[in-house]
């Protein structure tokens, strides 16, 4: 399992998808956004937790579709599903290595793309406590995506409307979190009920997206 | 009646059989429950002393969003029948039924649209229980892009059928997380059994015949496309053995 | 025979209006695809058949 890991993360670093590009889309959408609303650091700081969670949410979906598209098709999805590892444990290693290379990656860079955002100096803490506790859900419920659209040539465009709806608990928790905290309110409860998402999704999850997996792979 | 005996129409033979004597029967109560409800409750009700003539809109929207609800919940049983028995009718039927509650999730926005115009002054708050259908409305569409997209009929019935549970876990955690991210606009259940929260008698009896009528016309419709799909499915597989034989 | 809709007539009937198109709509479209693919099902049924 530990190797499988390490060869999905090795993978991901080499072919430059994990790191550079979720990062780099996630630092884009955050520039845009000034464009697009104006310059006015008061509505920036206004709407910058909200919009810093919306990003980190669209780099995720970005690279999910790699997620197992590449083992699908040189064929090592199908050893792997040979192979004495339970296909939940499989997903799950999947959904991990997803996470190290993109989640952990987008809440490190928050703390600079805030700056930009001229995010509220009490956002920081709560923002990155945020993203860290909601992107694991965000890469097991994209790994569940990517397990039902993996037999598909065109797969790409139909992932990201099956994923976004599923995102929607997260997004609203993980916001809210980011808001209050901004705010300098009390973060306890949506962030209980990110956390309790989080833990649910991961631990129910993998089951449906090993399901899934089979069925594709029969 | 046995239980067992419900499982036979499972067989796509017997369902067609069955339904061919059924169908006829809710299409005709639907036509009669559906446009006699709407005629009542549009000629034949006063309008409300607070909301005026707008009232008459209950009549569409109530309705559809039931049945756009209880579309859900109808794809979510046959899809649980699907996996647990592997019957096809059940999967198809699923199938079948997604676009329609869809068309309905659609009728009861628009409707509640053209009503929050004048009545909120505003053609669309983030409340939550809006907010929630339009969710709703995206697993429909995801639902069907998914069906769309499959060719192979198996396949595509445990995909989606595990889609169908899986969203509906999520979007009982979006009724949730919606609500607590946002307080209302909109009143109260219009069909809670409170006696005091719910719509008087005059415009609750016109209601009850056209949610009756919705309840009708979308069995009526489903057993229909069931039949299509069925058939469909019967004819792709001909085609596929014939093209095997030459 | 009209009944009085006082300033929220077009609310009102655009609302019905908009609900009976789609329905009709949806109708149309299932009856359609209905008679289509019994029709199309009776050719291949025929065709298989007088294949033997």
């Amino acid at each position: 399992m530990i190797a499988l890991l390490l060869r999905d993360i090795r993978l991901a670093m080499r072919a430059g998808g994990g790191f550079g590009l979720g990062v780099s889309f996630f630092l884009i959408v955050v520039v845009l956004v000034p464009f697009g609303v104006g310059p006015q650091s008061v509505l920036l700081a206004k709407i910058a937790p909200g919009m810093l969670w919306l990003g980190a949410l669209l780099a995720c979906l970005l690279s999910l579709d790699r997620i197992l598209a590449l083992d699908w098709e040189d064929g090592s999805l199908d050893l792997l599903a040979t192979s004495p590892l339970p296909m939940e444990g499989v997903v799950s290693v999947k959904a991990l290595a997803h996470w190290v290379t993109t989640g952990l990656p987008l809440v490190a860079v928050t703390p600079v793309l805030g700056l930009l955002l001229s995010l509220p100096e009490a956002g920081y803490k709560w923002l990155i406590i945020s993203l860290f506790v909601g992107t694991p859900a965000l890469s097991v419920i994209g790994t569940f995506g990517a397990a039902l659209t993996v037999g598909l040539k065109r797969g790409g465009l139909l992932l990201s409307l099956l994923v976004l709806p599923l995102y929607v608990p997260t997004l609203i928790f993980g916001a809210e979190v980011a808001r209050r905290g901004a705010d300098g309110f009390d973060t306890t409860t949506p962030l209980l009920m990110l956390a309790g998402i989080t833990c649910g999704t991961i631990a129910l999850l993998p089951f449906a997206s090993a399901a899934v997996l089979r069925v594709n792979l029969r | 009646m046995n239980l067992n005996a419900l499982w036979e129409y499972a067989n796509p033979k017997k369902f067609i059989q069955t339904t061919d004597r059924v169908l006829p029967w809710f299409a005709g109560l639907a036509a009669v429950t559906l446009v006699g409800g709407l005629i009542w409750g549009f000629f034949f009700t006063p309008a409300d002393y607070r909301q005026g003539s707008t009232v008459k809109i209950i009549y569409l929207h109530v309705p559809s969003a039931l049945m756009a609800i209880n579309a859900w919940l109808m794809m979510l049983v046959t899809s649980l029948v699907w996996i647990v028995r592997r019957h096809h009718v059940s999967a198809l039927a699923a199938r079948a039924a997604a676009p329609v509650g869809m068309v309905m999730t659609v009728i009861a926005l628009l409707t509640g649209a053209i009503w929050g115009q004048p009545m909120w002054g505003t053609w669309w708050a983030w409340d939550p229980r809006l907010t929630s259908f339009l969710i709703l409305f995206l697993f429909y569409l995801g639902y069907i892009a998914l069906w769309e997209a499959i060719e192979n009929d198996d396949t595509a019935a445990d995909l989606t059928s595990i889609l169908c549970l899986v969203g509906s876990v999520f979007a009982l955690l979006s009724r949730y997380a919606v609500n607590f991210w946002n307080q209302g606009l909109h009143q109260g259940a219009s069909l809670s059994l409170d006696k005091e929260e719910n719509v008087a008698d005059v415009f609750w009896y016109p209601l009850l015949v056209c949610m009756a009528g919705f309840v009708f016309l979308f069995i009526a419709l489903v057993l229909m496309r069931t039949r299509t799909e069925i058939r469909a499915r019967r004819m792709r597989a001909l085609l596929a053995r014939e093209r095997m034989g030459v | 025979m009209m009944p009085e809709l006082g300033k929220y007539a077009e609310a009102v009937l655009s609302s019905y209006a908009v609900a009976i198109v789609l329905i009709v709509g949806l109708i149309t479209v299932s009856v359609m695809r209905s008679n289509r693919v019994k029709k199309e099902l009776q050719q291949i049924e025929s065709k298989v058949k007088s294949n033997g």
